[in-house]
């Protein structure tokens, strides 16, 4: 089993909206969304939701005002700022800017902060035109990303293995940060989908210097190519010097918004056109090279 | 005090660098000189492609404590294992074990007060640069650019905020995409935050995410709708039932793309948009109060 994570760097360079297309045209394949502070992979997969599970999350402290005697210890000890006097008097932790490491809970000689697990992330196992797809719900402003993008890719996973699935496409977040960390590790090979502008050359830079530290093979699509030529250029150059394998170059065309408007991939809104027969050859280069390894392995 | 205003969005992509570095032109070009652009897309800092001829004024390095456990001291007690709520620190007694895993320490120092034997001290660990730059003198850009490797992009972004912001009379900061941790770092104490979305399926469902976010921290906001014309009309309907301000629109073009693309969106600039930026600076500033 394989599993494919997109990635960028950059934000709203196509990820979804390739891993959407690859979906349509995949075979032997379950699907992750594992950018989980936006997830909109749902959005064209519609997928009904067969189990909901909740993510037990961080702490959060909370202040006792009956108890607490206004000492101001926790304020000391805390290294978030969480922890402030109200314009009312007396003490309050701000749930946004507690880490839950409990020191407060530990220090407080009067007893007088507990914690209480933050709950609003949740994780679903649904089913799709195109096979099972595993996404999450993030609550708003929380802090376990990672934790939430280990957790779905894992279930991914264990579905794979258990319907003998050959692949996993996973729809990866932006940036290079824990998130990002959480997608990568453990995955077989990142496709970079990456647009012609320095903001995206920069940004696909950062992220191919991360990757090679975990050793993961990496290919790469260039999205709305025509927007800048000469950048295109610019980026072919960069791949070719750190041999990354360049897939296709897929023009800018409104007719992948249109699709979207629709909730339908590229592949299924106009099948028999260029940008399909490029998501085809995708999948293709992926695949081929995949299965060459599946055989050698037997 | 000086003005804080946030550039956030949920989508990553839709602008809001664009808007951001725009902002700081406009407002310098229309209001005041005393201008301060904080990048705190600390992953991908971009802000500074788009000002070549900024000048470099200091450069330096963000740390994050990270404990070390002194084996001679440790009496294996196990007691900074049980106060570790993150799982960094191993200790096995039987062997005389002792140590802390930085990939997973939040620095929150409770096993330096768990510990009896004052065998834990804490070192600074690098998790990326804190660059500052100038336009003129007056104006500033202030980058924060997170170590390759590194899970720390909020305690980044928190350090970066905590600069001395040089007399500043408003301060713009450049948020990361999602609505997880480090938007909230972003944009706790902004005075308004403007949301940059496009009017498509994903635009407009990741702007829900933001906006559930915003009401939840009790932030005023508006939204510049980026590349008006593409998508459909979804995105207005769900502005209009939510009461949610336009405050302001940019069509889009490609030939504007392109300039955006080679990092030149502050030398071709074209009069429609300046006259919308002109329009939006007022329409802020009304709202936020600041007439200087």
């Amino acid at each position: 089993m394989h599993e494919i994570t997109l990635l960028s760097g950059k934000g709203g360079t196509g990820k979804t909206t390739i891993a959407a297309a690859l979906a349509s045209v995949a075979r032997d394949a379950v699907f992750c969304d594992a950018d989980v502070d936006a997830a909109d992979l749902h959005l064209i997969l519609k997928p009904d939701i067969l189990e909901e599970h909740r993510l037990e999350s961080n702490w959060v402290a909370i202040i006792d005002d009956e108890l607490c005697t206004h000492c101001s210890l926790c304020v000391e000890y805390c290294r978030f700022d969480a922890i402030h006097y109200k314009p009312s008097g007396g003490l309050e932790i701000n749930p946004f800017d507690c880490e839950g490491c409990r020191l407060c809970e530990r220090i407080c000689p009067e007893q007088a902060i507990r914690s209480e697990r933050n709950n609003n992330n949740f994780w679903y196992v649904s089913n799709s035109r195109f096979g099972t797809l595993v996404h999450a719900k993030m609550g708003a402003g929380e802090q376990n990303s990672g934790k939430l993008v280990t957790e779905v890719r894992k279930k991914t996973r264990e579905i794979a293995q258990n319907t003998g699935a050959k692949f996993i496409i996973t729809d990866g977040p932006p940036g290079i940060g824990c998130p990002v960390i959480s997608a990568l590790t453990g995955t077989h090979k990142v496709l970079m989908v990456i647009e012609p502008t320095k903001s995206g050359l920069h940004d696909a830079g950062r992220l191919i210097e991360l990757a090679g530290n975990f050793n993961i093979d990496i290919f790469a699509v260039i999205n709305k190519y025509d927007i800048n030529d000469q950048v295109t250029g610019e980026i072919e150059k960069y791949l070719h010097e750190n041999s990354i394998p360049l897939l296709v170059k897929i023009p800018f065309d409104t007719v992948m918004v249109e699709a979207m408007l629709q909730a339908k991939t590229i592949v299924e809104y106009q099948p028999y056109s260029n940008i399909s027969k490029m998501i085809h050859q995708i999948w293709e280069s992926i695949a081929e090279t995949e299965y060459t390894e599946v055989e050698k392995v037997k | 005090m000086p003005v804080k205003i946030a550039i956030a969005s949920g989508k990553g992509g839709t602008g809001k660098t664009t808007v951001a570095v725009n902002l700081f032109h406009f407002i310098r070009q229309f209001r005041t000189n005393h201008v301060l652009l904080v990048d705190c897309d600390v992953e991908e800092p971009n802000d500074l492609i788009f000002f070549p001829d900024a000048t470099p004024v200091d450069e330096k390095d963000a740390n994050q404590l990270i404990p070390e456990i002194n084996t001679d001291k440790c009496t294996f007690c196990r007691r900074c294992v049980e106060y570790c709520e993150f799982n960094a620190i191993v200790v096995i007694p039987l062997v005389q074990f002792a140590e802390i895993n930085p990939g997973l320490c939040h620095s929150c120092g409770a096993c330096l007060v768990a510990c009896r034997d004052e065998a834990i001290t804490e070192k600074p660990y690098s998790i990326g640069k804190i660059r500052s730059h100038t336009i003129d003198g007056k104006a500033h850009l202030l980058v924060g650019s997170l170590k390759i490797g590194s899970a720390m992009q909020t305690l980044l972004i928190k350090t970066l905020k905590k600069q001395p912001v040089n007399e500043a009379e408003i301060i713009l900061y450049d948020s990361p995409p999602g609505t997880s941790c480090p938007v909230v770092t972003t944009t706790a104490d902004a005075d308004y935050v403007i949301l940059v979305t496009e009017p498509t399926p994903f635009g407009l469902n990741d702007l829900k995410l933001t906006v559930d976010l915003l009401r939840e921290l009790g932030k005023s906001f508006g939204v510049i709708v980026n590349k008006a014309g593409l998508g459909n009309r979804d995105l207005y309907d769900y502005l209009d039932k939510e009461n949610i301000e336009i405050i302001g629109e940019i069509p889009f073009n490609k030939a504007y793309a392109s300039v955006y693309a080679r990092g030149a969106l502050l030398k071709q600039i074209p009069k429609e948009i300046e006259d919308l930026y002109q329009n939006i600076i007022i329409e802020i500033i009304e709202k936020t109060g600041h007439y200087a």
